[in-house]
């Protein structure tokens, strides 16, 4: 049998005491004690980046994360950033650029690059690559998320600071929303495209 | 769930060490990223684990009198890459690190973690070879400093007693940092969460007209233990950088090297890999120290 500890920490801003078995993940006492299941499972192995929270202002797993280890850190969920009436810039992005298809991976997707945003609120495409580098997604491709982080970061740059600290912009920003038709065709870059069009 | 009886989180190392001495079979964990696979894995059973992470004096990264470059083992892979003292006296460990695992890795992994797990794939233990790194061990009755290049005796095996000593200090003499330059190059299958399938690193240092006056090269996954080729080294000290030479090293670190089959390379691809990759690291570590080489 595991013994009981007494772990106090940050949790979403608000201060926290949880007396549990000494064997428990972080995971599982945000998803099981706290009910906070926007934080998924993949691997259970920090392979995968689905279970990512922000501990101390950095990404991490946490499948890998002890308990134990979390007394007197900040926690922060993907409840932490967003509630369903309100969503997160990176997240409105995400939606916009169609960049899901199951969403399982998403959160953790979102907190990697809220994670790097904190850190550095105006990254290149390439960091937004290297920031994500530890999240995996098994339905779709990477671009639209990366696309999708860089406009969050762009639009987040341009909107109004004192909206922008809270990490949350009211609006679309004028842009199309998923079932609005986009004002230009998409241009396709991959070779052949060009043939397709003087076709059409 | 997971086997574990109970975690102590230590405050000091001399806590740590007392906490050590009254469980038997206890284990010390920093970030965890290692040893929370193997409970999961069931390799680690009943475990009592006593968490290091919050010790600061182990978070440290300074120089000393003398300008040894110290670094403490608990500084995760993400702080040593941004730390400033790392990137300016030993860019290549910099390097090193940041290709540990994925940004959230890298974020709760430490370096000591790294070398104390005696993992032959360690990204940060070749670079940590060519800076004749020393690590210092504490243990109840004070500590001692042991060579990295001998700390490791096995695959997962090292010198250190796993339940009386912690590892408190890796210490980069000044000598193999200034006027150097290294690179430290890892093969493998995909850029981020990869273990390598071989890494090279490289130490080099040029007198004026262009003469190698100091050469380390140190390779991870190339034999049981990460090796140092003190042979090959012996070979290139006191001559040119030359096309002629670095194909005489290509040969050389064969010598040395004792590649095995796995399911994730073939030895006869690693054997290609350790020429090809000593011969890269070693143009390019040769140009981060001011020389030129045409191959």
């Amino acid at each position: 049998m595991s013994e009981n500890i007494e772990v106090n920490f940050r949790l979403n801003g608000e201060n926290v005491t949880i007396r549990t078995k000494a064997n428990r993940r972080l995971l599982d006492v945000l998803r099981d004690d706290f009910h906070l299941t926007g934080t998924k499972e993949g691997c259970s192995i920090g392979e995968c980046g689905a279970c990512t929270v922000i501990v101390d202002r950095k990404a991490v797993t946490s499948c890998l994360m002890l308990i134990g280890s979390c007394e007197g850190r900040d926690v922060i969920t993907i409840e932490g950033v967003s509630s369903p009436d309100r969503l997160n810039p990176v997240q409105r992005a995400i939606l916009e650029h169609q960049a899901i298809q199951c969403g399982f991976c998403t959160p953790g997707f979102v907190m990697s690059a809220t994670a790097l945003l904190m850190e550095n609120p105006n990254p290149t495409y390439e960091e937004i690559k290297v920031a994500l580098s530890g999240n995996l997604c098994r339905c779709t491709g990477y671009k639209q998320i990366i696309d999708a982080i860089y406009d969050a970061a762009q639009q987040a740059n341009r909107a109004d600071p004192a909206e922008w600290d809270r990490n949350i912009i009211p609006d679309s920003g004028g842009r199309p929303l998923p079932w609005q038709p986009l004002n230009k065709p998409e241009v396709c870059e991959l070779s052949g495209g060009n043939e397709n069009e003087e076709q059409s | 769930m997971y086997d574990i009886k109970t975690t102590y989180n230590a405050k000091s190392v001399r806590e740590a060490l007392r906490l050590l001495s009254e469980n038997e079979g206890a284990v010390i964990v920093c970030g965890g990223t290692d040893v929370m696979i193997r409970i999961r894995e069931l390799k680690l059973r009943r475990a009592t684990l006593i968490s290091i992470l919050d010790i600061p004096e182990l978070c440290e990264i300074h120089l000393d009198t003398n300008e040894d470059l110290l670094i403490g083992p608990g500084c995760c892979f993400a702080a040593i890459c941004g730390n400033d003292l790392i990137r300016a006296h030993v860019p290549m460990l910099a390097d090193a690190c940041n290709q540990v695992g994925s940004p959230q890795i890298r974020n709760i992994a430490t370096i000591g973690g790294n070398i104390c797990n005696g993992a032959v794939s360690a990204d940060s233990v070749p670079a940590l070879m060519v800076l004749d790194a020393m690590l210092e061990l504490t243990g109840a009755d004070g500590s001692r400093v042991v060579p990295i290049r001998e700390f490791h005796t096995g695959p997962g095996k090292t010198v250190l007693k796993a339940d009386s000593e912690i590892l408190t200090c890796i210490r980069i003499p000044r000598a193999k940092y200034t006027d150097h330059g290294g690179c430290y190059l890892k093969f493998g299958m995909r850029n981020a969460m990869e273990i390598a399938t071989l890494g090279c690193a490289v130490n080099a240092a040029l007198t004026r007209d262009g003469t190698i006056r100091d050469f380390a090269i140190a390779f991870g996954v190339a034999a049981p233990t990460p090796l140092r080729c003190p042979e090959a080294e012996a070979l290139m000290v006191g001559k040119k950088a030359t096309p002629a030479l670095i194909r005489e090293l290509r040969k050389a670190v064969l010598l040395e090297t004792r590649p095995r089959d796995s399911w994730r390379a073939s030895k006869e691809l690693r054997l290609q890999l350790i020429q090809e990759l000593s011969e890269r690291a070693t143009v390019q570590a040769i140009e981060n120290c001011g020389g030129e080489i045409h191959v």
